[in-house]
């Protein structure tokens, strides 16, 4: 579960990125993060991610309190989450398989527990054939599966996208959302940063509207549009 | 472990300088403080057999120069005195010769009554002879002080001259190993991003490059002790063959070979694992 209690963050003294933010995410969730750029989207992803501190008020995630998490246990909070970015951030010189090992082995899984678990997983995003590939010569939407499957291999409770279809083109964003989809359908928590209104709309769930570092909307009636 | 290594040879040229640097610093530890261990032991056979000549007055009458000798007894650092009078000093001094015929009618009352007094420590010489020349009764004071003077001043000189080089060599190499790591740690930076985005602890992360540093500092220490014990044998062999520097007694290898390994491996343990590890604190906290 992820819970905001009048959250506000400050970059610079003066300057909030947020202004009271407050808003929970059950468990087995999907929500949409919308708002236009300098909004606070990525602040917030941060701060989930103890990447941040909060300024003031609250953040829970998933058991641990983010504004008094100590450093130690952030890497254990870090492995309820799976994160998926816009750049994929893949390590090249390594192949599919290897990829997705690597965020195993970082975790200190076994051998024997890496060869059972990575093969169902690029099952599952639709990769098995392509595990010797290097992510080079994929295609976008295969890299942003691969993202993926890095991001679910160590199964965390919880995924976190943030703009993960913002390299693509929109037949790959439908595919990639899709996937995020079925993985929240699995029971996995899902928060998703988009811009995509048609792909928002699409999918008919929750979305939460930031403007100005605050809430502007937050309900199951689509993409919110502010009168500028 | 693993990475630790290849990270070694990922980067050919830094690692090549820090392990040199090492060695370098090592070998002049090892070369300076096997010198002073040796001088030492020199200074000391020194102190043993090193003498200090009282000259009495001639003035005084025989019982009364032999009453000299306890007041030098309590000056302070002279360890003993013993009485040589002048009949008993032309002796020695004939004896010395090859030829004592030369000598024969020669009067002793040409040489004074003198005490021949072996000092405590031989490093307060020049204030002890200083108090002896304040002692009633004594009018010159002579000792063969020159080599015995020499060889603590190179001791001083050497300490001092050690410790800095030491010093500045200990820095330079931890220096470089902590570039070296610092660019294993910058070429896998994305490595490193994902590894902690994924949730890997700091120390499951720095493990390979503390290894990589440990295995720097090591590697330094091993080629520097063989360096070490090949130059000093070389040394020491070229010394002995040369007859007037027999006066130099060095001790063998052998008898440095325990502590020259300890202090080896504890100096490229410490600059290997303290060099990666600033440079590992540093990169993490960006
Ligand atoms: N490291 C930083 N230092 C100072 N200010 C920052 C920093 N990161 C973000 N900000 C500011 O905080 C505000 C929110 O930024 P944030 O990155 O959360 O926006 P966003 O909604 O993700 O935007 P985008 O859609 O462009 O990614 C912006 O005004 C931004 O300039
Ligand atoms: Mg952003």
């Amino acid at each position: 579960m992820i819970e905001f209690t009048d959250v506000t963050k400050s970059y610079v003294e003066g300057n909030h990125a947020l202004r009271g933010v407050s808003m929970q995410i059950e468990d087995g969730e999907f929500a949409f993060l919308v708002g236009p750029s300098g909004s606070g989207k990525s602040t917030i992803i941060k701060l989930i991610t103890g990447e941040l501190r909060p300024t003031s008020g609250s953040v829970h995630v998933n058991g641990y309190s983010l504004s008094r998490i100590r450093k130690r246990e952030i890497p254990y909070l870090r492995r309820t989450v799976g994160v998926v970015f816009q750049d994929f951030r893949l390590i090249n010189n390594k192949t599919v398989y290897e990829n997705v090992a690597f965020a195993m082995r970082a975790i200190g899984a076994r051998e024997k527990e890496i060869r059972a678990r990575v093969p169902y997983i690029l099952e599952l995003v639709g990769l098995e054939n392509k595990s010797r590939r290097h992510p080079n010569e994929l295609s976008g939407g295969e890299q942003q599966r691969l993202a993926i499957a890095r991001a679910l291999v160590n199964n965390p409770s919880t995924i976190i996208a943030d703009e993960p279809t913002g390299n693509l083109d929109p037949a790959m964003s439908l595919e990639i959302m899709s996937l995020l989809q079925e993985i929240n359908n699995l029971g996995t928590t899902m928060l998703v940063v988009t811009h995509a209104k048609d792909l928002v709309e699409h999918f008919g769930k929750r979305v939460i509207s930031l403007n100005e570092g605050m809430i502007a909307h937050d309900g199951m009636d689509g993409y919110y549009t502010y009168e500028d | 472990m693993k990475e630790g290594i290849r990270g070694i040879f990922l980067h050919g040229f830094m690692s090549f300088a820090a392990v040199c640097v090492t060695v370098a610093c090592l070998l002049i530890v090892g070369t300076f403080s096997s010198l002073i261990y040796n001088l030492n032991i020199m200074v000391e056979e020194l102190n043993m057999t090193n003498e200090v000549l009282a000259y009495v007055d001639e003035e005084l009458s025989d019982a009364e120069a032999r009453s000299v000798g306890t007041t030098i007894n309590r000056v302070d650092n002279v360890l003993e005195s013993n009485f040589v009078s002048r009949e008993e000093a032309l002796q020695n001094f004939i004896a010395d010769y090859e030829n004592p015929a030369a000598f024969d009618g020669t009067d002793p009352m040409t040489l004074q009554h003198r005490y021949v007094i072996v000092l405590k420590d031989n490093r307060l010489l020049t204030e002890t002879m200083e108090d002896l020349w304040e002692v009633p009764g004594v009018v010159d004071v002579v000792a063969f002080d020159e080599l015995a003077e020499g060889f603590s001043t190179i001791q001083d000189v050497l300490h001092i001259v050690s410790i800095v080089v030491i010093a500045v060599l200990l820095v330079v190499s931890l220096l470089i190993i902590s570039n070296t790591v610092k660019l294993a740690m910058y070429d896998r930076r994305d490595e490193i991003a994902i590894m902690k985005m994924v949730g890997a602890t700091n120390g499951f992360i720095r493990f390979p490059y503390v290894v990589e540093g440990f295995c720097l500092g090591m590697m330094g220490a091993a080629l520097a002790f063989g360096l070490e014990w090949l130059m000093y044998d070389q040394l020491v062999a070229r010394i002995n063959a040369v007859d007037t520097l027999q006066l130099f007694n060095f001790v063998p290898f052998q008898q440095l070979l325990l502590p020259m390994i300890a202090t080896f491996a504890a100096a490229g343990l410490f600059v290997g694992v303290v060099g990666s590890w600033t440079s590992i604190r540093k990169f993490m906290n960006v």
